[in-house]
């Protein structure tokens, strides 16, 4: 994956492009267009120090939930489980989505696995992840003679 | 999970107009089961917990909402987007059969769960035949 450094920094762009990456990857190409479709649904903010992740996962247990985080990557693992009928029960209406999925990121910056934060609540997913110190940019301080 | 069932929908046009702030309306998937005793509703509401959810039951109209103030995080920007977030509305037409007096709601981890007894006289029974 060859990213142009020395333009302007855009990790939007960046950010985009690498999904798409990571998505024909797996086979799961979008055609072009807005956003979303694949589950969960994430969003991804960024400052200078680390990046954050939200994810809505609603009904999942966070036991279950598989979460790694390699360089730049990240993976979430997971299923949901589909609604248990129980005895004497028919369905009138099953719209709740069901299943194994898996989804890969790739983050504008590599990131410090170890230090990687998740918290789960209200069905909602959030990871902070602490970009990588060797990967922060540094300020080069210049001497005079 | 394919890709247009997962899609969040969104109201297209508010029904009422008391939502006063601009956040979108979202309408939640649901699972509904019946049984000869009751129906069970299941409902998706990621960020909604027990003090923000309401339901209402006008007659036969049930109306299930959730309030999501979203709060975008401090000092970050967002440079990825795939989902919004905002309040939650839907509405059931149930048969006028509830006992009303015995609905039960949880919330748990942004779902919710109500069960709707059937009344009495709603449910079947068993007409024992005799021999003449």
């Amino acid at each position: 994956m060859l990213t142009n450094r020395r333009e302007a920094w855009n990790p939007w762009a960046e950010l985009a492009q690498m999904q798409r990456e990571v998505e024909n990857l797996f086979g799961r190409g979008r055609s072009g267009g807005l956003t979303g479709g694949d589950f969960p649904a994430v969003n991804i903010w960024v400052n200078e120090d680390r990046g954050l992740l939200t994810a809505e996962l609603p009904g999942i247990d966070p036991d279950k939930l598989e979460i790694t985080v390699k360089n730049n990557t990240l993976t979430l693992r997971g299923k949901r489980e589909a609604e248990a009928l129980r005895e004497g029960e028919s369905w009138l209406r099953r719209e709740r989505g069901e299943g194994s999925f898996v989804r890969s990121f790739s983050l504008p910056f590599q990131v410090e696995a170890d230090q990687v934060e998740a918290q789960f609540q209200k069905g909602i997913l959030q990871l902070v992840l602490p970009r990588a110190e060797a990967d922060k940019p540094r300020k080069i301080a210049v001497r005079g003679e | 999970m394919s890709a247009k069932e997962m899609v969040k929908k969104e109201r297209q046009s508010p029904e009422r107009a008391e939502f006063q702030d601009s956040a979108p309306v979202y309408v939640p998937e649901v699972d509904i089961v019946e049984s000869d005793q009751e129906f069970r509703l299941v409902a998706d509401l990621p960020g909604v917990d027990e003090n923000s959810v309401e339901i209402d039951l006008d007659k036969n109209v049930l109306s299930v909402s959730g309030r999501f103030v979203p709060q975008p995080p401090e000092g970050y920007s967002l440079t990825y987007q795939e989902y919004a977030s905002g309040n939650y509305e839907r509405e059931f037409t149930l048969g006028n059969t509830i006992d009303r007096d015995r609905i039960q709601a949880t919330v748990r981890d942004g779902v919710l769960r109500l069960t709707l007894p059937k009344a009495k006289e709603a449910q079947p029974k068993r007409i024992a035949v005799k021999a003449g």
